[in-house]
């Protein structure tokens, strides 16, 4: 019964969706404000139904009702309750209802959140979002409907969740990067409102930054989750692969990458505006192609799909419709006047340009390296493939590029700049860190390093550009701090800048200076490593809920001081007979020790690997730095009295928050 | 000026002509290098008579290649197949990949032999100089002693008459031989 | 193995077909010749696998083609011999670092292509907007002011 309402109650979800998509729509055609009034209760409606379907199924898998075919497939009885419930999303059926869930979700937020804003604008926010509603709702209920039951055959008992799934880190990394991928669509809609009343202002960039500001931390936060997750998980220390799924995410991150910035511009300067308006169709144009690459099976990925041509050809037509259909209304409705705005070459919004074309130019090489082989085969010419040496060699020298200019970004003035100004204010503390990168070259144990070295100087660039700021803006003649100068969007800048330069200067020395060993160990052995000694001390089996695990315990030490014991482990899980590499690791901010079981060799040999990584964490506590930056930019006070403020853009006015 | 705006419009059109296109392509179908080619050059032991053989052995052609092994469960499924085939005159070409040979001769005993010899390939090596990533898979060799074509997988009745009786000319219809291969 | 994959393939969405670290201990003759192992084998693709290098790939055809790099190796092949090998064997699929060649060459190009041309455009743009910027007004002046006190007050 409980699987019937589910279903129910999603159906009357996509109803309500569809009305939310015509009534407001039509309303706001006629200037009916009845039928433009209706929006926001249209979508909290949705959300209220979409919401209950999610807690049915969810029961559903608590009490472990086999009958259902997601369940049987993706749950177990032996399995631990949360991560029966987590077992939801671990699937596509499922996980496709939290993808609508989230996006509901979204539309209550900007239904609650926009009173200030014009009717109209909330009508044809709404609106578009529940266009976006009822593809996904159709899309679940045609294609993947979770509800299915299987009978009469039923199973008696689950095929178990997928091993890997059976983790903290992907409990929470799903929704989150869901939360990303799908708040994108809040911008998508402004800009797609905007664009159909013809309304592409300071305003509408106002309006929506505060939301692309937060969809794009909870992408980055979701991504960092999913980096970390595989670094612990798959068991062999990788952070980063350039997999089609891990691009899928990625290619938005970095069109909301630009989109952040050029929404800046738009707002304070009235200019860019068709470039931004095109950036946000394009951030989550890119969500929905990673929905499509992800879900149709129409590239390889090391993340099993469930693919299916029936499902993606839906995709694919739901995909055309919305960004072929926002990009015709693009084509007929962007501004066909370029803005009276003007600025020099040496300027902010320069800067800010450079960066968007930076960022985007490393979307569309990822597009790029991502399609290329399908490309080749659709074409006949032969299979190829693109993997992480391409995307390195391509990816590393653009963001390199981009540093200078966040270096020089902050500190920079609107409209009219010079050049010796900026020199003026970071040629001495730049030329320090110039002197302090090619010292720290130098620590490494092969001698000097040239890729640490510049590491250190970009990221030592980036830092200095967010503290200078940070200090002209505090720094008051009179002699006390302008504390209250460091408003909250200033701050989020300056977290986010420098969390980047954490994720670069971590990626680059964790890749130069990773210490790997893959060494046959027994009990009693000894190993040196990054100037630890690991011993193994026993092995021995272990019973989990779940499963049996072969463990080894590892007594590491530095100098005859003791420094942690590890037990990596070997589960089989009873289920799926699965077999499992569960690292252990000794994580600190500047390095990590991962010990990894293998096989056993011989009598009590096993085969073992060592690494030590050093400033991995740095990767992960930097990306966390970018989220929580660009979430913390909403607490800013102008966001929340949004309305009352004039529309027109402050003209040329240094120091005023980005 | 206006047209420019379109750029994007027209952009988006192409990606998703190749999306759809993607849709009806296998990413995981993979043709072999070595068509066109002549089959690499071997000398091993055969796998019942235990004489030395060459890759001059697999002739004449146009003969089948067929790689199996006992540890590999599809080609049990694929044998009475390949059995009709040979039942009906196709020379077939066994090349028993990174197996035991006691125990393939012991499976050919049972199951019965439907190849003309066997390369007894125990380290794997010609298979891997011939590109071979798994079993089952089967080559066709032209009369000429080069590589004509490659299927992954197990071969049967659709996908013999489908891609493989064109390089057998001298064959006629084989619709009785999918009865054949249901009752054995 | 394959049945597994298979399992793996219908149960999970996230799910890595492959769970388990690949971990073998070769004796190398060389430090350096480590370090090019390690290189060279996450740069070829598994042929059988989803996604995934030799390196990380329990696949036997992995294991197998694991062995040959460590032998030709230790033989003294150097990359190209071994690449040349690997690619006359499984195709240009194996290579991760596609080799440029008339398919590959827009694809090595796109990236410097792209940013010239983008460049291009910024200039151009900054340039049509860009005759010097006039001075302020007494107005403007004003306005600013007043908005800086509001700021900071």
């Amino acid at each position: 019964m409980i699987p019937e309402l589910g279903h129910v109650a999603l159906i009357i979800a996509f109803c309500l969706a569809v009305g939310l998509a015509l009534i407001p729509m039509w309303g706001s055609m006629r200037r009916d404000v009845t039928a433009m009034n209706l929006a926001p209760t249209l979508a909290v409606a949705v959300a209220l139904f979409v919401a209950v379907a999610f807690a049915l199924l969810a029961v559903s898998f608590l009490q472990d009702d086999f009958t259902v075919a997601v369940v049987a497939a993706n749950s177990n009885s032996l399995l631990p309750p949360i991560f029966k419930f987590s077992a939801l999303w671990g699937n596509h059926e499922g996980s496709l209802l939290l993808w609508v869930l989230i996006l509901s979700g979204w539309m209550t937020a900007v239904a609650l959140f926009s009173r200030g804003l014009p009717l109209l604008m909330v009508a044809r926010v709404l609106s578009v979002m529940g266009m976006i509603a009822v593809g996904f709702l159709a899309f679940s209920l045609l294609t993947s409907n979770p509800f299915e039951r299987l009978l009469p055959n039923t199973p008696l008992d689950g095929n178990d969740l997928n091993p890997l799934l059976q983790d903290p880190g992907l409990i929470i990394h799903p929704p989150l990067l869901y939360m990303g991928y799908v708040g994108l669509s809040v911008p998508f809609a402004f800009a797609i409102a905007a664009l159909l009343g013809g309304r592409l202002d300071a305003s509408w960039a106002r309006w929506s930054r505060p939301w692309t500001n937060v969809a794009w931390g909870f992408l980055s936060l979701g991504i960092m989750l999913g980096s970390w997750w595989a670094y612990y998980e798959l068991g062999w220390g990788g952070w980063w692969f350039w997999d089609p799924v891990e691009n899928a995410s990625f290619m938005p991150w970095l069109m909301g990458a630009a989109l952040v910035h050029s929404l800046a511009v738009t707002e304070k300067r009235g200019v860019f505006r068709s470039w931004t308006v095109l950036l946000a169709i394009f951030a989550f144009s890119l969500s929905l192609l990673g929905t499509f690459l992800v879900r149709s099976g129409v590239l390889t990925s090391v993340h099993a799909f469930a693919a299916d041509p029936e499902r993606g050809l839906f995709i694919l037509i739901f995909l055309a419709l919305v960004v072929g259909g926002s990009l015709l209304l693009y084509a007929l409705r962007a501004p066909a006047v370029a803005s009276r705005v003007v600025y020099s070459a040496v300027s902010r919004e320069s800067l800010l340009m450079a960066n968007n074309l930076v960022f985007t130019v490393a979307t569309v090489v990822v597009l790029l390296g991502t399609l290329f082989p399908l490309v080749m085969d659709a074409f006949s010419l032969g299979k190829y493939s693109v993997g992480p040496p391409y995307f390195n060699a391509v990816f590393v020298p653009l963001m390199a590029l981009v540093m200078p200019f966040m270096t020089v970004g902050p500190l920079s003035r609107w409209r009219d700049d010079t050049a010796a100004r900026w020199l003026h204010e970071l040629l001495v503390p730049g030329i320090a860190i110039v002197a302090i990168a090619v010292s720290l070259g130098f620590l490494g144990k092969e001698g000097f390093n040239l890729w640490i070295a510049l590491a250190v100087l970009l990221a030592g660039w980036v830092a200095l550009g967010v503290v200078k700021d940070a200090w002209r803006r505090l720094a008051n003649p009179g002699g006390s701090l302008r504390w209250r100068s460091l408003t909250p969007s200033f701050m989020g800048m300056a977290v986010a800048h420098i969390g980047f330069a954490g994720v670069v200067l971590g990626a680059v020395v964790v890749t130069q200076q990773n210490v790997e060993r893959d060494l046959r160990m027994a009990v009693g052995d000894q190993q040196e490593l990054g100037g630890y000694r690991f011993e193994m001390l026993s092995v021995g089996q272990q019973a989990g809920p779940n499963y049996l695990a072969d463990q080894a315990v590892f007594a590491v030490t530095r100098d005859g001081q003791p420094v942690a014991t590890l037990i990596p482990e070997k589960r089989r899980y009873f289920a799926s007979g699965q077999i499992m590499t569960e690292a252990a690791i000794d994580a600190s901010i500047w390095r990590d020790l991962y010990i990894a079981l293998g096989e056993p060799i011989g009598e009590d040999a096993w085969a073992v690997r060592l690494q030590y990584k050093p400033m991995v964490r740095w990767l992960w506590l930097g990306a966390l730095m970018i989220g929580l930056g660009a979430l913390l930019t909403v607490a800013d006070r102008r966001y929340r009295t949004q309305v009352q403020r004039r529309d027109a853009p402050v003209v040329g006015v240094a120091g005023v928050a980005p | 000026m206006r047209l420019k705006r379109f750029a994007p419009l027209l952009g988006f059109v192409l990606l998703a002509g190749l999306l759809y296109k993607g849709l009806s392509i296998d990413p995981t179908a993979l043709p072999a290098a070595r068509v066109g080619q002549p089959f690499p050059s071997f000398t091993q032991l055969e796998l019942t008579s235990g004489r030395e053989i060459t890759e001059q052995s697999l002739s004449p052609g146009p003969a089948l290649v067929n790689v199996w092994a006992t540890w590999c469960y599809s080609c049990r499924l694929e044998h009475p197949y390949l059995l009709a085939l040979a039942a009906r005159g196709v020379p077939i070409f066994g090349l028993n990949y990174k197996d035991d040979s006691v125990k393939a001769r012991e499976w050919l005993l049972q199951l019965g032999d439907p190849y003309r010899l066997n390369v007894a390939d125990e380290q794997g090596l010609v298979g891997l100089d011939l590109g071979v990533y798994g079993a089952p898979e089967t080559y066709v060799i032209g009369a000429d002693g080069h590589i004509k074509h490659r299927h992954v997988g197990i071969l049967d009745e659709g996908v013999f008459d489908r891609d493989f009786v064109k390089y057998f000319p001298d064959m006629g219809v084989s619709g009785s031989v999918g009865a054949a291969a249901g009752d054995s | 193995m394959r049945r597994l994959a298979l399992l793996v393939l219908v149960s999970g969405l996230f799910a890595p077909a492959v769970v388990w670290a690949v971990i073998e201990t070769y004796q190398f003759s060389s430090p350096d010749l480590e370090a090019r192992y390690h290189t060279l084998s996450q740069e070829l693709r598994c042929p059988k696998c989803q996604n995934q290098n030799i390196a990380d790939s329990n696949a036997p055809i992995a294991r197998d083609l694991r062995v040959v790099l460590y032998e030709q190796l230790e033989t003294g092949a150097s990359d190209e011999e071994i690449l040349a090998y690997m690619v006359a064997r499984y195709g240009e699929f194996v290579r991760y670092r596609p080799g440029v060649d008339r398919n590959t060459l827009f694809l090595w190009a796109a990236p410097a292509l792209l940013l010239v041309a983008g460049a291009g455009l910024v200039v151009r743009q900054a340039r049509r907007g860009g005759k010097r910027a006039e001075p302020l007004s007494a107005t403007e002046q004003e306005e600013i002011s007043r908005l800086l006190r509001e700021q900071n007050g």
